[in-house]
């Protein structure tokens, strides 16, 4: 339940480039959310619903792009996207594998909207 | 009125990850070992903690930095040890992050051994937090089941090591020591495992060697 510190953190980010260019509103954000990054996506809408009121960002949509576990196979170099908590190697059952993705809480992209011509 | 979208791809733990590294760094050049433990609430780690203290003393000196969302309890503990402690609570946040860390490290005494980190008592979020410290441990109690690993993942696969605690309840509940491990392997390869049961201090010697190695190597390393 530390998705609401996270959004004050994507704030932060959207403050920081609505001010560099010059923007009056956020319209969207686009968060890159891993499977195993240990956060809820409802309860990141939930905390961006909550948190946005009487922002910039007060009518900004907030997109959420699911990003599922890759996984590295150090014996044969294999890789492969995991649906479940195995983790081998999908193709020569290896444990030996390093998470290539899947572990993502980042702000991908953001529309900014700016007043005047 | 124009709209532009603006490709950012901001990391949202980067400004934990570097000051994580900041802790990492400054303690290392101290020669302190940081140890940041992780589990449920009442899986043992206090209890883990006063019993490394009766174990360690005389031959390393310790000192913990102990996070809560409420009370003095846990540092309370550690000090009637005579151990330095200090407390952290996080005042309903579920876990702790690393610039809390920054706050204590200047009072950390400069000639100690061992850093613990007593993270707050939950199995998730605090996963997603690097302290700056150089082992993770979770803690596993046997009344809370063998099953855990499988289900929470994440906690696991950040781990260095797992320590089974309170083994003296294991012949009265159905806990299956080779079965959580055998689980926790499962998720990941390597991770070193120990038996304890901190009331008794059965296989506290074992972690402490554990622990000892892991000081020698960052010391050498620094060397």
């Amino acid at each position: 339940m530390h998705e609401l510190s996270l959004i004050a953190s994507v704030f932060d980010v959207l403050e920081e480039n609505a001010r560099a260019h010059g923007a009056a509103r956020v319209t969207k954000v686009v968060l890159q959310v891993g499977r195993m990054s240990g956060v809820v996506p409802d309860l990141l809408e939930s905390a961006f619903d909550t948190y946005k009121q009487g922002t910039l960002a007060e009518g900004a949509r907030l997109e959420i792009v699911d990003v599922p576990v890759r996984l590295r196979c150090s014996d044969c170099g294999g890789e492969a996207a995991r649906e479940d908590s195995d983790f081998s190697c999908a193709a020569c059952g290896s444990r030996r594998v390093e998470i290539v993705a899947g572990r993502e809480l980042v702000v991908e992209r953001i529309e900014l909207e700016t007043d005047g011509a | 009125m124009t709209t532009k979208t603006i490709s950012v791809l901001q990391d949202l733990l980067a400004t934990n990850k570097q000051a994580a590294a900041a802790i990492r760094q400054e303690l290392s050049s101290r020669g302190i070992l940081c140890i940041n433990l992780l589990s449920s609430p009442g899986s043992g780690k206090t209890t883990l903690l006063e019993s490394l203290a009766d174990r360690l003393r005389g031959r390393y000196r310790m000192a913990v930095i102990e996070g809560d969302i409420e009370t003095e309890r846990d540092a309370e503990r550690i000090r009637a040890k005579g151990i330095p402690a200090w407390q952290i609570t996080t005042g309903g946040a579920c876990h702790l992050e690393a610039r809390m860390i920054g706050r204590v490290l200047s009072h950390v005494p400069a000639a100690i051994d061992f850093l613990f980190i007593e993270n707050v008592g939950n199995l998730v979020c605090p996963a997603s937090y690097d302290l700056g410290e150089d082992l993770r441990c979770v803690l596993l109690s046997s009344p809370e089941g063998d099953d855990k690993p499988a289900k929470y993942p994440q906690a696991f696969l950040s781990a260095d090591c797992l320590i089974l605690t309170k083994a003296d309840l294991v012949p009265y509940l159905p806990f299956d020591p080779a079965k959580a491990a055998a689980e926790a392997l499962s998720i990941k390869p390597g991770l070193r495992i120990f038996t304890v049961s901190a009331l008794r201090g059965d296989g506290v010697d074992e972690l402490a060697a554990y622990f000892a190695e892991a000081l020698e190597r960052l010391r050498s390393a620094r060397a």
